[in-house]
């Protein structure tokens, strides 16, 4: 089961206003996702991944890299991966369903599918770690203020091993859409954050699986911070009827690739 | 690499909920504090104004005082005594993240040691990757493949300050003083 889980208790201080600004209308932000997206087509670069700076995000204003990112060739430490194991995570970790007594309330799923490598090949007995809000789009942590029920069966968080395939398996509560600051009658579409360990450390990576057919993808300025649509679709989950088991649950799927390479690293001769 | 190469899946905010879910017992203690060598790693992280931001998450991956690396299982129940050479922690209201760990040792000949670090923030798109360098001689700052192919001011954001067996290092997301965050073959835009 898991450890209580750490919630940070202290009164943490209210976000500066100019990354929280509650005033601005969706128009006005809809019209900012609209126009980088024009932008971006006009432009010839195909971009995978996020923009640092997407102003409709209006967290990312202070906080994004000015300047760009150094290229470099990793070194040795950065090439390798911190090692998780059973010793690390139980087993029931990986059934959200089951985390505290009593059936939590809502939709229960299966998510599963596979970590991969950029070359196709599967990361194995790799750490995958999930949470997210329960059925009414609350989640457990003390700087939520939604007033949607906290569901006492639910902790939304899990645990799980990849296994020899790559394969990574969580039973949980589909979440529900919740508010958030970032504009007057801001809503952020139904996701689960997943936290993923690759082969090297330069995989690392954190990012939030969405459901098919949302209608809140649109007015996301979390979700249109990846600019490019093709790549925005890699983030959203299948529905996959084989997952589906009778009676039980209705199941997803989603594969992930993590940047870096399978080629195993091997202490040098004269190490240890 | 085999000739397949699968477009990497997008990366996205870690969003201001992790601290029920990410952060755990220890996280931040790579050795017990009461260890002979252990030294505490901490710093600020400071958004573009200079205000410290207190929803951020930070890992750290090194090598022991050695240099040897040997990837252990162990982070996440610690036992005291083995070192897995890596750690997270959040920061606390005043913007502070803090480890206790030991100096990692160079890899190689003629390597400067570093500990490499990753960044997750609410209103960071994606996490940062950046390497925290242990205070070395002018001649070895010249010389290391990154720090070599910086201007002087930029080095100064990857270098540790040491007072005793405290190693100082702030992250800056933006200004003046940005911190150097790297990317690396095989990254995309």
């Amino acid at each position: 089961m898991l450890e209580k889980p750490l919630v940070d208790d202290a009164i943490e201080p209210e976000p500066p206003a100019s990354s929280d600004l509650a005033s601005e209308s969706q128009a006005r932000i809809s019209a900012e996702i609209m126009d980088l997206r024009r932008q971006y087509s006009e432009a010839a670069a195909e971009e995978a991944q996020p923009c640092y700076d997407y102003p409709p995000y209006r967290s990312t204003i202070l906080r994004h890299p000015t300047k760009d990112l150094h290229h470099t060739d990793p070194e040795t430490i950065e090439l390798t991966a911190p090692a998780f194991g059973q010793r690390d995570v139980d087993p029931l970790e990986a059934d959200l369903t089951i985390q505290a007594s009593g059936d939590p309330i809502g939709e229960r799923i299966i998510v599963t599918g596979r970590v991969l490598n950029a070359d196709g090949s599967p990361v194995v007995g790799q750490l995958v770690e999930i949470w997210q809000a329960n059925a009414a789009g609350r989640y457990i942590h003390k700087r939520d203020q939604h007033h949607a029920p906290i569901d006492p069966s639910f902790t939304g968080v899990g645990r799980c091993l990849t296994d020899a395939d790559g394969n990574y398996w969580f039973r949980t509560i589909k979440p529900g859409p919740y508010p958030w600051r970032n504009h007057y009658n801001a809503w952020r579409p139904a996701h689960i954050h997943f936290s993923l360990f690759g082969t090297q450390f330069i995989s690392r990576m954190i990012t939030q699986m969405y459901f098919p057919g949302d209608p809140l993808f649109d007015l996301d300025p979390i979700y249109q911070s990846v600019r490019d649509q093709r790549a925005r679709a890699r983030l959203v989950a299948t529905y996959d009827h084989d997952v589906t088991s009778h009676e039980e649950n209705t199941g997803y799927r989603w594969d992930i690739v993590l940047t870096g390479s399978s080629s195993t690293w091997m202490e040098p001769e004269d190490g240890e | 690499m085999s000739a397949k190469s699968l477009v990497a899946t997008p990366g996205q905010t870690i969003g201001p909920f992790f601290g029920f879910a990410l952060p755990y017992a220890a996280g931040d203690q790579l050795v017990p504090p009461s260890r002979r060598d252990a030294v505490r790693l901490t710093g600020l992280v400071l958004d573009g104004h200079g205000q410290p931001v207190p929803d951020a998450m930070i890992e750290i991956w090194q090598a022991d005082v050695d240099g040897h690396l040997e990837p252990r299982p162990g982070s996440l129940r610690r036992d005291g005594y083995t070192f897995t050479g890596w750690g997270r922690a959040s920061t606390d209201n005043t913007g502070r993240y803090s480890f206790t760990t030991v100096r990692p040792g160079p890899t190689g000949e003629g390597k400067l040691a570093f500990f490499a670090m990753a960044i997750f923030a609410r209103g960071l798109s994606n996490r940062l990757f950046t390497r925290v360098y242990l205070p070395a001689s002018p001649y070895a700052i010249a010389t290391d493949r990154l720090l070599g192919s910086l201007p002087r001011d930029r080095q100064r954001t990857l270098i540790a300050t040491e007072d005793g067996n405290e190693l100082r290092f702030d992250v800056r997301l933006q200004g003046d003083k940005e911190t150097v965050f790297l990317a690396f073959p095989g990254d995309a835009p």
